[in-house]
């Protein structure tokens, strides 16, 4: 635990000590807000509500998570300093964890600096706050999910590009999985059981269903088993490719 | 302290590291010498605990590296290849991490990190990104990273890699410094470096270990070793060379043209010390020498010789 602790502090420090923090929170930021307001319609809809803020999260995440991600193991493999830091007294796990968790709360940052949002929809009318601090959550947890796959694929490249690129594609083909364009190019020639494993696969359905208002097991089940399976994911290839 | 137990690596076809054994007693400063890619970083990997070898392994302080990994590391301090740090952190920081990580905390980290930076000479720069730090200053942050927990076996990369020669010397006398209370192993290409700190010196080629031995011992091997050289007025040598080819006690004769000048080296035919045997000869005959010295041996003819021989 002490381990982790330390990893994660050293991890976010060095996320501020470059711009990188600064620009990626200014950029989600403004993003968000752009999303919401213009393209969203939050004031047009008339409803004292978070969804058009929350709609467009998975979105966001597509673009912004595999630019954090990006560089966990790939810089590290890359400058040499792996070597240095897998020879520390550490276990992997405790390595592969450290740096997640501090990506992980670094994105949980950037997400709870949208505050104003909240403040926002409360100033204007009486919203249902318990869906707000329901879907906030679920956009972390699905935040966590793509950031385990970037560190997964981080792992397996020492180019920080290749990194952004291929997470950004896989994490497109979860998202879209399982919006309604998607499912309706499977609907009529597919079998249902078909389809419905295309739908539970998604993160969109899982996501959409939290911001919805409730909070249900597997809707919990589904995020941290993917955030489990790709955390293993990683420790194996950072083991297979550190040498590299 | 550290012992290695007939190390094997393969990456696919390729036999990286090839049934390496030593052990590394408190107060040797072990050289570790090779050409590139002869399988001294890979060594020192699999010693560290970074890279699982594919047979053998190695024990730290009696802790074996794949069964108790965590206990094994913790009595190595290490400078992988390179000197890597992190870019974006200062020295100060880096060290902080390190010693956090190495279980130290508060007070102790505190007086550990000072001596660390005090003894490498790092505290200008402790305050700077290491990005922007010289290679030398870098390799240095990297020594005081490997210094911090005290630790009883010290493995460095190329220590000196990148140092000018102040600087240099200036590691060298600080790992002399620390020999006797550690077991020091230290990989380089300098051959110099060997003489200059360590106590006995591997030779490795195609990861195979040719040559296991003391610097005197590796003296001995060279060709020159033993070997006369002679300063004689020009025009003399021809005269010089045929009275002492006549001698029992010479081999050869040989006329040298070098950065010393031009001169005739001497060798012995048998392990006899030739020195007085010349110096009373030249008496007798009156040459004007101008120099009369006996060879060492040359450690770069010795390197060449054994893994030339192992390359052919």
């Amino acid at each position: 635990m002490r381990n982790i602790a330390i990893i994660v502090g050293r991890e976010l420090t060095a996320y501020f000590a470059t711009p990188l923090a600064y620009i990626f929170i200014v950029i989600f930021l403004v993003l968000a807000g752009l999303l919401t307001f213009f393209v969203g319609n939050f004031f047009a809809r008339g409803q004292a509500d978070l969804q058009p803020f929350f709609t467009f999260h998975p979105w966001l995440y597509l673009v912004l998570i595999p630019a954090l991600s990006m560089r966990l193991w790939a810089e590290e493999r890359k400058s040499g300093t792996i070597e240095l830091f897998l020879t520390l007294p550490i276990r992997l796990y405790e390595a592969v964890l450290g740096k997640f968790l501090a990506a992980w709360i670094f994105a949980g940052i950037a997400l709870a600096l949208t505050f104003p949002m909240w403040l926002t929809v409360n100033f204007l009318g009486n919203p249902d706050n318990g869906v707000i601090v329901g879907s906030y959550f679920a956009s972390w947890l699905m935040s966590g999910a793509i950031l385990a796959l970037g560190a997964a694929v981080s792992a397996a490249t020492k180019n920080q590009v290749i990194a952004f690129v291929v997470t950004a594609a896989i994490a497109f083909v979860f998202i879209v999985a399982g919006t309604p364009v998607v499912l309706g190019l499977f609907q009529g020639w597919a079998p249902d059981r078909l389809i419905r494993a295309v739908a539970a696969a998604s993160v969109f359905g899982h996501f959409s269903a939290i911001t919805r208002g409730v909070i249900e097991v597997p809707d919990l089940v589904y995020f941290i088993s993917i955030i489990a399976a790709l955390l293993a994911a990683n420790a194996i290839l950072v083991d297979l490719k550190k040498a590299d | 302290m550290l012992e290695i137990r007939n190390l094997v690596k393969r990456f696919g076809p390729l036999v990286a590291v090839d049934d390496v054994s030593f052990t590394v007693p408190k107060g040797e400063v072990l050289g570790f010498l090779g050409p590139n890619g002869a399988g001294k970083s890979t060594t020192m990997k699999m010693i560290t605990g970074f890279l699982a070898p594919t047979a053998g392994t190695a024990l730290i302080c009696g802790h074996d590296i794949q069964e108790k990994p965590i206990a094994a590391k913790r009595c190595i301090g290490y400078l992988p290849e390179g000197a890597p740090a992190y870019p974006d952190m200062t020295p100060a920081e880096f060290l902080d991490f390190v010693s956090h990580i190495r279980g130290m905390s508060g007070k102790e980290a505190r007086r550990r990190i000072e001596h660390a930076v005090e003894l490498i000479h790092i505290g200008e720069v402790l305050h700077q990104p290491i990005d922007t730090l010289s290679k030398g200053f870098r390799r240095r942050v990297g020594v005081a990273q490997a210094l911090l927990h005290d630790p009883e076996v010290l493995i460095l990369d190329e220590p000196t890699d990148g140092l000018d020669p102040n600087q240099k010397y200036e590691m060298r006398k600080i790992i002399t410094a620390m020999a006797p209370e550690k077991a020091i192993v230290i990989s380089t290409h300098l051959l110099e470096e060997v003489e200059a700190v360590c106590s006995r010196a591997i030779i490795i080629a195609r990861g195979r270990i040719l040559l296991d031995g003391t610097p005197a011992e590796l003296y001995a091997r060279s060709r020159y070793h033993n070997a006369v050289r002679l300063g004689v007025p020009l025009g003399a040598d021809a005269r010089v060379t045929a009275v002492l080819a006549a001698l029992p006690e010479v081999a050869t004769v040989e006329e040298v043209d070098d950065g010393e000048g031009h001169a005739l080296l001497v060798f012995p035919a048998s392990a006899r010390p030739l020195a007085p045997v010349i110096a009373e000869l030249a008496r007798a005959e009156n040459w004007r020498l101008t120099t009369l010295r006996v060879e060492r041996g040359r450690l770069d003819d010795v390197f060449r010789a054994v893994t030339a021989a192992q390359a052919a």
